[in-house]
C-alpha cells in the first residue's frame, strides 16, 4: 500500500515529505510506547503514534520507518518537523483516534509487523558466517 | 509512481524552501521614461532580454516589455519614448518570498518577467523569469543530490583506501544526561556517518536501534556519558560509559519489563523496562559491568 492510499484513508494531511508520499509501504504498526517501536517494527513502515516529541521521530529514523501519522488531531512541535525533512521521513496529522487509525488501514489490507513474510524485513539476527 | 513525478515533487519542495532573492538575476538592465522607445530595441536586442523595469528618480513606474515594442512597431509609432507605451500597473515581487509564491503569481498573471524588490525600502533588486526558476531549482536539485553523494563516497572508500592488515574507524559522541531535547541526536548521528561507511542498512539499523535505547539511557537515568563506536571490517562495536547512579542488579535490568524510570519518562514513551533486553537482542555480543555510585559501562557488538 502506498502512502497517498493511507493519507486518503486516514483523511490524514502531510506535514512533510510529500515528495515521497508515493513509496511503498510494507505494514504497520501503532504504538505510545518508543520501546515498543524500537523493538516491533519493522523498516518501510508507517508508525501510528499520539507522542509528538522529537524523539518519535529519532525513534523512527533508528527503526527505519518511512513515515509517521500523528493520531487524534495531535501536531508536533516545529523542531520535530524539520527533523523529519531532513531525514526523509514522512510525517502525516489525522483527526482519528488510534483505534480507528489503525483499523482503517488493517481493513484495507496493510499488514502488521508480526505478519510480514520473514526475511524480507524482520531484522532476524545474523550470526558469525 | 515513475522517478519523474518523485522529482516533480521534490521540486515542489524546495520551491518552498528557496527564496525568490536566490532565482532573481540581480541589478537588471532598466530604462527611464523618457528612453527612446528606438534605444529600447537595442537594449532588448544586445543583452538577449524581452523587457525592462522602468525607473524614475530611483522609483520603480513601470515596466516595458518586447511586445510592447511590437506594437509600437506596428502602428508606425518608433519616434515615441517608454514612458508613454509602458504598462503602469506593476505586479512585483519581494526578495524573500519563498519561490513557491513567484511561480503562482507568474500562473496567475500570465507574465513573462516580475520586478523583485526590497520588502522594507521597495528598492527595485532584481527581475524574475520562470527560466530563473527553473534554473534555480536545477541547480539546487544537483547540489542536494551531491552533496550526499560525496559524503558517502569519501567514506565508504577508507576501508579500501587505507593500506593496513587490520582497519578500524572510531568516532565518540558526548551526551549530555537529563537534555531530553536533544536525545537521540547522538544516534541519528551515527547511524548516518554508518551509512556513508557504507555499512549494510540492516546491519546499520542494529546498532542505531541498540545505540539509540543506550542513549535514553544515559539520558534518562545518569549525568551523562560517552558513546565510542569502532568500526572495523568485520564489526561494529560500541561502548557507552557513564559516571552515572550504576545499576544495582544487573540480572533484574536485564529481565523484560523490569523499570524504575519515573512517571514523567513513561509519559514521553520510554522507561517501559525494554531497553537494554532489546540491545541483547539486537547485538551479537553484549557486556555489562556497573558498580554503584560509580558507573555503568555498556559494550555491544554487531557483526558485518
Amino acid at each position: 500500500m502506498n502512502l497517498i492510499k493511507i493519507r486518503q484513508l486516514l483523511e490524514a494531511s502531510v506535514l512533510c515529505g510529500a515528495e515521497s508520499i508515493d513509496q511503498e509501504i510494507q505494514c504497520g504498526g501503532g504504538a505510545d510506547l518508543m520501546s515498543d517501536v524500537l523493538a516491533l517494527m519493522e523498516p518501510n513502515s508507517i508508525l501510528l503514534s499520539g507522542l509528538t516529541t522529537l524523539q518519535v521521530v529519532y525513534t523512527a529514523e533508528m527503526s527505519g520507518v518511512m513515515a509517521i501519522c500523528f493520531v487524534r488531531g495531535k501536531r508536533p512541535p516545529p523542531e520535530a518537523i524539520e527533523l523529519a525533512r531532513a531525514r526523509g521521513i514522512v510525517l502525516m496529522a489525522t483527526r482519528l483516534p488510534m483505534f480507528e487509525s489503525c483499523g482503517r488501514l488493517y481493513k484495507a489490507g496493510l499488514k502488521g509487523s508480526s505478519e510480514v513474510p520473514p526475511g524480507t524485513a524482520r531484522p532476524g539476527k545474523r550470526r558469525h558466517p | 509512481m515513475t522517478n519523474l513525478s518523485k522529482e516533480a515533487t521534490k521540486l515542489q519542495e524546495l520551491a518552498y524552501e528557496l527564496k525568490v532573492e536566490q532565482a532573481m538575476t540581480p541589478d537588471p538592465v532598466t530604462v527611464a521614461p523618457r528612453t527612446p522607445m528606438t534605444r529600447l530595441r537595442e537594449l532588448l536586442r544586445d543583452r538577449r532580454i524581452s523587457g525592462a523595469p522602468v525607473l524614475s528618480r530611483g522609483k520603480l513606474v513601470g515596466i516595458v516589455t518586447i511586445e510592447d515594442l511590437i506594437k509600437c512597431l506596428m502602428k508606425g509609432r518608433t519616434g515615441v519614448a517608454v514612458g508613454s507605451v509602458m504598462s503602469q500597473e506593476v505586479h512585483t515581487l519581494c526578495a524573500d518570498d519563498p519561490l513557491v509564491h513567484a511561480v503562482s503569481r507568474f500562473q496567475e498573471l500570465g507574465f513573462g518577467r516580475l520586478p523583485v524588490v526590497d520588502r522594507a525600502s521597495g528598492r527595485l533588486v532584481g527581475i524574475l523569469t520562470m527560466g530563473d526558476i527553473l534554473r534555480c531549482l536545477l541547480k539546487q536539485l544537483e547540489v542536494d543530490y551531491r552533496e550526499e553523494e560525496i559524503h558517502r563516497y569519501r567514506a565508504s572508500h577508507i576501508f579500501e583506501d587505507i593500506l593496513a592488515d587490520d582497519i578500524a574507524v572510531s568516532f565518540r559522541y558526548q551526551v549530555v544526561g537529563g537534555d531530553f531535547h536533544r536525545a537521540g541526536s547522538c544516534s541519528s548521528r551515527l547511524r548516518t556517518s554508518l551509512l556513508r561507511l557504507g555499512l549494510s542498512p540492516e546491519a546499520v539499523r542494529r546498532v542505531a536501534i541498540a545505540t539509540y535505547e543506550a542513549e535514553m539511557n544515559l539520558v534518562i537515568y545518569t549525568p551523562g556519558g560517552t558513546l565510542d563506536a569502532r568500526v572495523g571490517k568485520e564489526r561494529v562495536v560500541v561502548r557507552v560509559r557513564d559516571g552515572g547512579p550504576g545499576i544495582p542488579d544487573i540480572e533484574k535490568a536485564l529481565t523484560p519489563g523490569f523499570s524504575t524510570a519515573p512517571d514523567w519518562v513513561r509519559a514521553m514513551g520510554f522507561g517501559a523496562g525494554m531497553g537494554l533486553p532489546n540491545i541483547k537482542e539486537l547485538a551479537d555480543e553484549m557486556r555489562l559491568d556497573s558498580k554503584i555510585g560509580e558507573f555503568t559501562d555498556l559494550e555491544f557488538g554487531v557483526c558485518l
